[in-house]
């Protein structure tokens, strides 16, 4: 069962039944579930959630969502491995990489779709849309396959190929609007007001948001049951970022694991950067951006929840880090060459933000750090399509030796 | 009658400009303002605006023709 008691106001703390909203009717803040924690306190334990399934639902008490009719296409549970070989490049001692790539439509955008679809169908709708700029259209796409619902999936029409064709192969409406990211991102807010859909980032978007929650959750029990020093998250809407924080401390207040001193540090490109930079200003106020970067998951210009996680930067003593474009495609590189995972541009930015970061001495050598890999480099392939130079030969043992001496 | 809930976000050149005023008064839509934050370099203003529907369009777009930027109050849809 679930523990949800209903939706609150960010803004003004006016309360609404847990039904399809995301905006408060009042002044039009932003909504978020309220859960009855003192009946999840009384029912969750260490031993409840390692028997529980190797999958996000294993947190199910923590979730708005029933998790017997879940939607499952078997998101989370993904690899935290010890990043050995970029941590010594860093001078670090105990760094981690949360290989969120690996998750079933490649990228941890299942998390929160697993949620939203398994909502959507609890209330009722056959349809699941959304707006994207392509992990979230293949992660919604991938959940109606399996429940078998129907999916419109608008994306700007010059999107990334990969992205384009691990939407479609899934069999979705795929409606690619002739505009930027900003004007997919209008008609589908104006169409979910005529349309009885559930758009899973919109009137889904409270339910949607909470299934970031996990990834915090699994850090948390695979580190053995403790938060880390410091997490360093990519951004775009904010959301991501704001949710593994909540998630930590859900856990430690429901006595899973102790204090939580974690250390939240979120990084955008610089083509990119509006909550980076509001943060360096010292400000609270997000002027928006028009996105011009390499790293296009991350290209949100009017980060929905950037006011938000510059509250969380304030309160865990973190910051902002934006990278410059050309140490993206770098930063993939590294990754992939020194730890065997090859990530998409919002992984790159992780990775070139770590750099940054522990060169600065802005995380120290003996702390636990981890870095969120939330994308898949097969997607954006033409960002790293100069690493290919294969050695072209005759298949002849003198061709090889020949071509060897060439190039040692 | 139609409802839209937008988000405006103005320049630093706009913000002493009465643009929602002169949106009221240019175009038969009914503005209602809910929240704002308004700096000395930046401000935003969610707001519902109420009237026909072509009228509300024609409105936006005269907004956006000023040089303001609009956002759906939905937050941003736009996520990979
Ligand atoms: C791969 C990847 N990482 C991170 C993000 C950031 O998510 P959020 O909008 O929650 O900040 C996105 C999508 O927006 C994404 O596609
Ligand atoms: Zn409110």
């Amino acid at each position: 069962m679930s523990y949800v008691k209903g939706l609150f106001c960010k803004e003004c703390g006016r309360e609404y039944p847990a039904e399809p909203l995301n905006v408060c009717d009042f002044c039009f803040g932003p909504l978020e579930v309220t859960y009855d924690y003192d009946a999840i306190s009384s029912v969750v334990s260490r031993e409840r959630i390692e028997n529980g399934p190797r999958s996000m639902w294993r947190y199910h008490d923590f979730l708005p969502a029933e998790a017997e009719n879940a939607i499952d296409i078997n998101a989370g549970y993904t690899p935290l491995i010890k990043a050995n070989n970029l941590a010594r490049s860093l001078g670090l001692d105990e760094l981690y990489l949360k290989n969120d790539a690996v998750n079933p439509s490649f990228s941890f955008k299942d998390r929160v779709v697993a949620v939203a679809s398994t909502k959507a169908r609890e209330f009722g709708f056959d349809t699941l849309a959304c707006a994207s700029t392509g992990n979230l259209a293949g992660s919604v796409a991938a959940h109606a396959a399996r429940a078998g619902m129907r999916a419109f999936v608008f994306i700007p029409a010059d999107l990334e190929r990969g992205k384009i064709l691990g939407a479609a192969v899934y069999g979705p409406t795929l409606v690619a609007v002739d505009g930027s990211y900003d004007d997919v991102n209008r008609l589908c807010s104006e169409l979910s007001d005529s349309y009885n859909w559930a758009f899973v980032n919109i009137n889904m978007r409270p339910y949607y948001a909470e299934g970031s929650k996990s990834l915090g959750f699994e850090v948390a029990e695979q580190l053995g049951w403790r938060a880390p020093d410091n997490c360093i998250v990519p951004g775009a809407s904010g959301s991501l970022f704001t949710k593994i924080w909540k998630g930590l401390n859900e856990f430690s207040s429901a006595g899973l694991i102790g204090d939580v001193n974690t250390r939240m540090f979120i990084c955008q490109a610089e083509g990119c950067a509006p909550i980076v930079t509001a943060h360096k200003a010292g400000d609270f106020a997000i002027r928006p951006v028009k996105p011009n970067t390499i790293a296009k998951s991350l290209a949100i210009g009017n980060p929905a929840d950037g006011y938000f996680a510059l509250r969380v930067l304030e309160a865990t003593g973190g910051s902002g880090c934006a990278v410059p474009e050309e140490e993206v495609a770098e930063g993939i590189k590294d990754l992939a060459e020194m730890e065997g995972i090859f990530t998409e541009p919002a992984g790159g930015v992780v990775v070139a933000s770590l750099k940054r970061l522990a060169r600065s001495g802005q995380i120290k050598p003996w702390e636990t750090t981890v870095a969120f890999i939330t994308g898949n480099g097969y997607k954006t392939q033409e960002v790293v399509e100069d690493t290919v130079r294969p050695v072209l030969i005759k298949p002849t043992f003198a061709a090889f030796e020949e071509a060897l001496s060439v190039r040692p | 009658m139609a409802k839209r809930r937008a988000k405006f976000t103005f320049p630093t050149d706009l913000i002493t400009e009465p643009v929602i005023f002169d949106l009221g008064h240019k175009f038969q839509v009914v503005t209602n303002i809910r929240r704002a934050d308004v700096r000395e370099d930046v401000g935003w203003v969610i707001l519902e605006l109420e009237g026909e529907e072509e009228e509300i369009e024609r409105g936006l777009d005269w907004v956006t023709s000023m040089g303001v930027r609009i956002d759906p109050v939905s937050g941003d849809v736009i996520e990979s």
